[in-house]
């Protein structure tokens, strides 16, 4: 039977994935795809630890994250589609105007 | 016990093909492939809830999102040479700073394992929908109504963001 | 238990083999129902009234050949039908089709008539109903022609949209079901009001029904919702490209999502296997009369009206059937409230 370890390590494994995923990529969707893993490692994490510790507590936590997710991902898209206008490129060393 | 590594090993090797993958919509189609392992995992967690609002939210509505968005833009099969060699992180510098922190994620994943607490799961006490429904109702009553609030939000800015131009 | 774990594996086959016989049975029902709305014969030459037609149509396309455009990318080329397929048969595994049966007294502790028994079915069906739009939208673009693009973008567009109005519709008879699981819900139906009414979801949920026939309409991608792939308009839509066996899995997916859609339609609102005259273990007649109308009525509305323009359709979708299946929810709430239901 996995313990609340292997989800945690698991949980883990994903975490660095995404974040490996955010830095190493350049092109604006995969950084965003690379954030929905992470979000998705730290759901596992609530889920695992709310079964360990016997409360629904950890499910509602994951309807949360999820429905933020979803509110984020919509807004990034969205953002990323206006700057694919004006740019007609989706990488983001494209956008370093702002820099000194 | 086999169905939590063959569910893991699905979930990573998914993730770590997406973020190896040239083409955008090969990566997004993958991480619906990770969610759906992570659905199963949350069966194995004894949440039915929360693995089919992983389908039906996650691989079943914002991931359509991703695609429409990925097939509107048409988006390219990324990075040439040239963008491989202008990479800001692919330098000395970042890169051993990289092998370090990796190394040391590594040596303490290791201490995790085998300082010996392995906690076991109690007995199976599966929460139902009603008991999630009631205390999401009653406990995160404030929550869940700021969450429709910034779900709300959220669609106007995207809908006035992806605008075209003057309108 | 043993007698029960084969009572299961031999009933998942069936069902299966049920599946596939439907939407060949659907395929010469649509034919021979269009022809006599429109004052024709129909199919009559293959077999007895045209009844081989089905035979035939499966033998012409497994003998076609299996094309692919070169610039159409391979892998998601084939994937596109195997996920509809698999999505339209998996939706089916959740939904009860009987009560308990005993072969015979040959299984005593009795065959429940659902493959798995999941106390979250509603949300199951739903969910896989939603992955369902990944095979159209990936088959409009793997296809790498337009017509088969904007085919498959208008199609999920639309498929997403009125989910929701379906999930709502769904709220609806939660409510007053009080469980997530069909088996319950079906259960709760048993019974009748004045000894004549049965207590069928229909007559409290009314307004429920019929949005929820109509968002499954536009959720299966049929008239008047078939704009996405209408043959006047985009050629085929998202499976223009398609031939062969590749085409009947998108054709199979079709009907068996429409199977599914009534079967759920039969178990929420008009009662499942529950009906007069007939004992519990029989129930299943019932159920698959109760289906057989609902088919009958999806492909009479599909040869009666016309086809909704896009516009026109996601324009109901979201500002006339959401705010519909909002309002029912509201008052459903208030009825379970204070009548008590």
């Amino acid at each position: 039977m996995p313990s609340l370890n292997h989800y945690l390590v698991l949980s883990a494994i994903l975490f660095s994935i995404g974040t490996a995923g955010v830095f190493i990529r350049r092109n604006l969707i995969t950084i965003l795809l690379s954030i929905e893993i992470m979000l998705n490692a730290v759901n596992l994490t609530f889920v695992a630890f709310g079964r360990a510790l016997g409360s629904a507590d950890g499910q509602i936590i994951v309807f949360f994250v999820m429905t933020v997710a979803a509110a984020e991902a919509a807004v990034g898209l969205a953002i990323v589609i206006g700057l694919f206008r004006h740019r007609e490129s989706l990488n983001p060393d494209m956008f370093t105007s702002l820099k000194w | 016990m086999i169905a939590f590594y063959a569910l893991a090993a699905i979930a990573v090797v998914s993730s770590l093909l997406v973020i190896a993958q040239r083409n955008p919509i090969y990566s997004v189609l993958l991480l619906i492939a990770s969610f759906g392992a992570l659905s199963g995992l949350y069966v194995m967690l004894d949440a039915p809830f929360a693995a089919v609002i992983q389908i039906i939210v996650y691989a079943g509505a914002i991931m359509v999102l991703f695609l429409f968005v990925v097939m509107l833009l048409n988006a390219p099969h990324e990075e040439t040479e040239h963008d491989l060699r202008l990479h800001p992180l692919m330098r000395a510098g970042p890169m051993g700073f990289g092998v370090v922190l990796a190394v040391v994620l590594v040596v303490e994943l290791g201490l995790a394992l085998g300082a010996g607490r392995a906690s076991a799961f109690s007995a199976a006490s599966t929460s139902s929908v009603r008991d999630i429904g009631r205390t999401l109702f009653t406990d995160y009553a404030f929550a869940f109504e700021v969450t429709s609030v910034l779900i709300l939000v959220a669609m106007v800015g995207a809908v006035v963001l992806a605008r075209r131009g003057s309108r | 238990m043993t007698a029960l774990l084969i009572g299961q594996i031999v009933l998942t086959l069936f069902v299966f083999v049920m599946l596939l016989s439907s939407a060949a049975g659907m395929v010469y029902v649509e034919r021979k129902v269009a022809a006599l709305l429109q004052q024709r014969l129909g199919p009559y030459r293959v077999g007895p009234i045209g009844l081989l037609q089905p035979l035939a149509d499966i033998i012409k396309l497994m003998f076609k050949e299996e094309l692919r455009p070169r610039a159409a990318d391979a892998w998601l080329f084939a994937l596109a039908p195997i996920i509809a397929g698999t999505c339209a048969f998996a939706a089916f595994a959740v939904v009860p089709f009987g009560a308990d049966i005993t072969v015979f007294g040959l299984i005593p502790d009795g065959l429940r008539l659902q493959v798995a028994d999941v106390n979250v079915a509603i949300l199951v069906v739903f969910a896989i109903g939603s992955m369902s739009v990944y095979g159209i939208v990936l088959a409009g673009w793997s296809s790498n022609s337009k017509y088969s693009l904007l085919g498959g973008l208008r199609s999920s567009a639309q498929m997403i949209s009125y989910e929701l109005s379906y999930g709502l519709a769904l709220a609806g008879v939660l409510l007053i079901g009080n469980s997530l699981s069909l088996t319950d819900l079906v259960n709760a139906q048993h019974g009748a009001w004045l000894g004549f009414i049965p207590r069928w979801f229909i007559f409290l949920q009314p307004v429920g029904f019929l949005v929820y026939l109509t968002a499954g309409i536009a959720e299966t991608n049929r008239a008047p919702f078939d704009f996405p792939e209408a043959e006047q308009e985009l050629v085929a839509g998202y499976h223009t490209e398609y031939s062969s066996m590749s085409f009947a899995m998108f054709f199979m997916a079709e009907y068996i999502n429409m199977v599914t859609v009534s079967a759920v339609a039969t178990d929420l609102f008009l009662g499942g296997w529950h009906g007069p005259f007939l004992p519990e273990s029989l129930g299943w007649i019932w159920f698959l009369l109760k289906v057989s109308a609902i088919l009958f009525f999806y492909v009479w509305m599909r040869w009666t009206l016309p086809r909704y323009r896009y516009d026109q359709l996601m324009a109901s979708g979201w500002k006339v059937l959401l705010p519909i299946a909002v309002i029912n929810l509201l008052v459903t709430a208030a009825g379970v409230l204070y009548f008590g239901l």
